[in-house]
């Protein structure tokens, strides 16, 4: 299982919202994005994502409706709302500032003397 | 998101729960579904597919339920959920909702009508205006509520601390309207009563102090509000109608507003008349008597800003200044304040300590109860170990388990509270309606339930339910469900002594503490009722009355008198006739100073004793079959002209003269200094209460002593029934205008015995529904332990146990329980007893009898509480019960 990272908690609603940023999608092609744009590296236990998607609706940052998928098969398919898009550029920004910043604490050397 | 859009998206889903349930539950299968569809494509046959699929997609239900809980609104809607489910449970089994429901009604209910009792009587304050302010004045180191109208006029006039203060005091009239008189109880008052307590007329005017000017000068009457529609029909011409009372001519003032009915809480007196016209209400004029202080009752607001202690010193240096302008009368003048609303201390004092105890009581049963029924929840969650076990593997939390195990207890305590308090309105309204004593119609019980009674139900069906419904969450906590639905069966019991044991020997202690006092105080009555009362109430008819209220006045009092006694006499079965002013035991006796002969300074405080004093005519003793013991009885020569002579009890003659011989002929003086001669002793007998110590008692003849109030003894060997019939025609043909009660001696008597009879019920009550509640913990667990070691208890069998062998291996403990728990019970329920004998006469809880009996009670209990697990126990096939498990 190396190469592949339990996400950390509260992560999880942004890379919801960035996968559905790319296109409306249904629950399990949330699940596939992930796994896609993350090259399997992330990995989001199944059910778990449900009560997240239904809380970001009732959030009002995803809009559900019912379509019909690929495989020819009922399904509800979520999409960002203009609300989601905002909270993305907001989370993703300080998501990047938190990395960049984390990144060079962990790059430190011991100063030569 | 807003506030309204997120109550009318909680409404929606509460209302449509089931569609966004199903929405929720077909998103989750399209997942498994595409799922399934990508592992097909990946080789795997459809049926292995999908079944990887729902392996993978992990625990269905509980992710349905967070994200519905997710979408809001999940609150209600798992709550509607648990009950939903907790009636379906409680539906499938009946027999122990039933008990559940009908435990916590019982207990519920009980409180209920205590509290209901306590409410009325005590919290409630009295429905006139500002009532928290309203004191009376109570005397000396017995807190004695009445006074001398002299003493009230000093009080009103040199207090500076209340904002007037009246006084009154209750008693019956004859009222005539035109038709024969019937009747009436009153409050007769001073002219300020109504200005002092802020009331306004609904009709008319009230009287004031203004319209007094000396006795009889204020001949009028205001009605209250009852006695104006019941006996006027709400005619509203009545104001300015002379009525009859006693005969004398009274004009009717006005009528009292509907809620107001004086302020006795269990008095709702007829009407109101001044008291400047005692003469005429009450055939004697004592109010300028300082020395006469059992005639008045005083209340009055205290003034803004005045505070109760600084309302006492202000009478403490009245009273001073009394002592010293009256030394001859020793009056105890050092005061209290009470609330008037139970006349002082005098009721409210035993009535808030019965209350109160019964209120202990009722909470010990509604403890009790809740213990029943915690072990019951126990037992069944550890029944539903494995329903629970299932659960929790199928990914429902413990939290939620838990919360619907409550959901179960609220729901049962709730039907419980719900019918509980339903009854305990039903019997309030009873209380409200029903009047407890015989003859006396004013008197009333204000019980009426209201929205605290509710409240304080409720919250007793909800405290409770919650304090049963904790016992098994330390069980759920523990359940691991591998281990359970493995093993198939619970884990064994071990030796040591369980939660649920505790509980039960608790309430077998409380059980018993309940069935050993109510066994006392039935015990306590039977003795009362069969004690030596120093008459014989059986084959006796009273006949109440007072002459003055048909008007007959001075010398024509004895004249009737003797004519109604003649007259009685004559009936066919009456052996003896005689009269007495009050009979024993009617509501107390009149209590008198008595001085040895040799006395010259008759102050109080030089009294030899006080006796109960009464006055009769002759024959009274033969009609009341009080045995003398020496000398003779009064004669109708016994008058004005005669000396004056007295018959005293033996305890009289004790304590004055010695001995019963040396009474005889011997004197003694009264306080207005009368010498009597002794001429008959009479054996000791009861004067105001039962309870009471040995009392000493004078019997004076009525001619030379004469008495309004009259009640003649009819003895006889009648049929109580047709007697009465007889004494009322005969009565009516000496003065149809004469207003007269009849009854028997021995329902009379039950206003004595009132107290102790309520007690006596109350507690009768509790203690049956005790017993009826360690049954049902005995059999449950009884039971319960029975059916968990069938498979041992059949193994024992099979190996040759002896049923006494194998009874000890299934009810041992039950049985240990219950001698542990009736012990306990039984040394607290002594020490209770205690408080009982207040109440009730001769309660003592050192009567082998009593021992015997709650031992016996609480044995055979336990006795019909195992019975059928023992026979279940005892009727074991080891070869069936082998085999299935």
């Amino acid at each position: 299982m190396s190469g592949q990272a339990q996400i950390l908690p509260g992560t999880l609603d942004l890379l919801i919202l960035k996968a559905v940023s790319l296109g409306p999608l249904h629950g399990y092609g949330v699940l596939l994005r992930i796994g896609q744009i993350s090259e399997q590296a992330l990995l989001i236990e199944q059910g778990a994502l449900y009560p997240a998607l239904f809380r970001l609706v009732r959030q009002g940052l995803l809009k559900a409706s019912w379509g019909t998928s690929d495989n020819n098969r009922r399904a509800k398919f979520y999409e960002l709302t203009s609300l989601g898009r905002k909270r993305l550029r907001e989370e993703a920004d300080g998501w990047n500032r938190l990395a960049t910043a984390m990144a060079s604490v962990l790059a430190a050397r011991p100063e030569e003397s | 998101m807003n506030l309204t859009a997120y109550f009318r998206s909680l409404t929606a889903k509460f209302l449509h729960r089931s569609a966004a349930e199903d929405e929720t539950e077909e998103e989750l299968r399209s997942h498994i579904q595409h799922r399934a569809d990508d592992l097909e494509r990946s080789g795997l046959d459809r049926t292995a597919a999908e079944r990887r699929a729902h392996i993978e997609f992990g625990g269905q239900v509980r992710f349905k339920e967070e994200c519905l809980e997710a979408l809001g609104g999940n609150v209600l809607e798992t709550c509607v959920q648990d009950i939903r489910f907790s009636l379906r449970v409680l539906r499938k089994s009946p027999g122990f909702t039933f008990a559940a429901i009908l435990t916590l009604a019982l207990a519920i209910g009980a409180n209920a009508v205590v509290f209901g009792l306590l409410n009325g009587l005590i919290l409630r304050p009295l429905n006139v205006p500002q009532a928290e302010s309203l004191w009376a004045i109570e005397r000396g180191p017995y807190k004695v509520v009445n006074h001398s109208y002299p003493d009230y006029l000093d009080f009103r006039d040199r207090n500076r601390s209340f904002d007037g203060l009246a006084a009154y005091n209750v008693t019956s009239v004859g009222l005539d309207t035109g038709n024969n008189p019937t009747a009436a109880w009153i409050l007769e008052t001073t002219g300020n009563y109504f200005d002092v307590l802020r009331i306004q007329p609904y009709l008319g005017r009230f009287f004031h102090s203004t319209d007094e000017h000396g006795p009889n000068s204020a001949p009028y009457i205001v009605l209250s509000y009852g006695y104006w529609q019941s006996h006027f029909q709400g005619d509203r011409g009545v104001v300015g109608r002379i009525v009859g009372l006693n005969k004398h001519p009274f004009t009717i003032l006005g009528v009292t507003p509907p809620g107001f009915q004086g302020n006795l809480l269990f008095v709702a007196p007829d009407f109101w008349a001044p008291i400047v016209n005692q003469e005429q209400i009450e055939g004697d004029y004592v109010l300028d008597a300082r020395g006469k202080r059992e005639i008045l009752m005083v209340l009055g607001h205290l003034k803004a800003g005045i505070t109760r202690a600084q309302a006492i010193s202000d009478l403490n240096s009245i009273g001073a200044e009394l002592e010293k302008s009256y030394p001859k009368d020793d009056g105890h003048m050092t005061f209290a304040l009470a609330r008037p609303s139970l006349a002082g201390d005098w009721l409210g004092g035993p009535i808030l300590g019965f209350l109160a105890g019964l209120m202990m009581l009722a909470g010990l049963i509604l403890l009790a109860a809740c213990a029943n029924l915690g072990s019951l929840f126990a037992a069944r969650a550890a029944d539903r170990t494995r329903e629970m076990a299932l659960r929790l593997a199928l990914g429902s939390s413990r939290a939620r388990i838990l919360k619907q195990l409550f959901t179960e207890a609220v729901l049962i305590s709730l039907a419980g509270g719900a019918i509980g308090l339903w009854g305990s309105i039903l019997l309030l309204h009873g209380l409200v309606a029903w009047s407890p004593l015989p003859g006396v119609s004013v008197l009333h019980l204000p019980v009426d339930p209201d929205a605290k009674v509710y409240a304080v139900a409720l919250m007793l069906a909800l405290v409770s339910g919650i304090l049963f419904g904790i016992v098994p969450v330390r069980q759920v906590l523990r359940t691991d469900p591998y281990e359970i639905v493995k093993s198939g069966s619970r884990t064994t019991e071990g030796r040591r002594v369980t939660f649920r044991e505790v509980l039960l020997a608790v309430q077998i202690a409380i059980c018993a503490v309940l069935v050993t006092s109510s066994m006392v105080a039935v015990r306590g009555l039977l003795r009362s009722i069969h004690s030596d009362l120093g008459f014989e109430p059986r084959n006796a008819m009273l006949v109440e009355t007072a002459l003055n209220m048909a008007g007959y006045r001075g010398e024509s009092i004895p004249t009737m008198q003797k004519r109604i006694i003649d007259a009685l006499k004559a009936l066919s079965g009456v052996t003896s006739v005689g009269s007495v002013d009050r009979p024993p035991l009617y509501y107390g006796a009149n209590i008198a100073h008595v001085f040895t002969d040799t006395t010259a300074d008759l102050r109080p405080s030089n009294a030899a004793a006080d006796a109960a004093t009464y006055n009769i005519s002759p024959g009274y003793f033969q009609a009341a079959a009080t045995g003398l013991l020496l000398g003779r009885t009064f004669t109708w020569h016994d008058d004005k002209n005669a000396l004056p002579v007295a018959v005293v009890n033996r305890q009289f003659a004790n304590r004055i003269f010695g001995s019963v011989k040396g009474a005889l002929g011997g004197h003694y003086k009264r306080a207005d200094g009368t010498r009597i001669q002794v001429v008959g002793i009479v054996e000791n007998g009861k004067y105001a209460n039962l309870a009471e110590d040995p009392t000493l008692a004078m019997f004076l003849p009525v001619l030379q002593t004469p008495a309004t109030p009259m009640t003649f003894v009819i003895r006889s060997n009648r049929d109580s029934q047709q007697l009465i019939a007889e004494i009322k025609k005969t009565l009516r043909n000496l003065d149809a205008a004469l207003p007269f009660t009849v009854q028997t001696w021995s329902r009379e008597l039950d206003s004595a015995l009132f107290g102790a009879r309520v007690a006596t019920i109350s507690l009768g009550v509790l203690g049956a529904m005790g017993a009826m509640l360690s049954i049902t913990g005995i059999f449950g667990m009884a039971a319960y332990s029975v059916s968990k070691r069938l498979k041992e208890l059949g193994i024992r069998l099979a190996l040759g146990a002896q049923r006494k062998e194998v009874l000890q291996a299934a009810l041992g403990r039950a049985f240990k329980l219950l001698a542990f728990g009736s012990a306990a019970g039984l040394i607290l329920g002594i020490l209770a007893s205690r408080v009982l004998a207040a109440i009730v006469y001769q309660a003592t809880p050192r009567d082998p009898l009593v021992l015997a009996g709650v031992v016996l009670t609480m044995a055979l209990l336990g006795l019909a509480a195992t019975w059928l697990p023992a026979q279940r126990a005892l009727s074991l096939d080891p070869s069936t019960l082998l085999r299935e498990e």
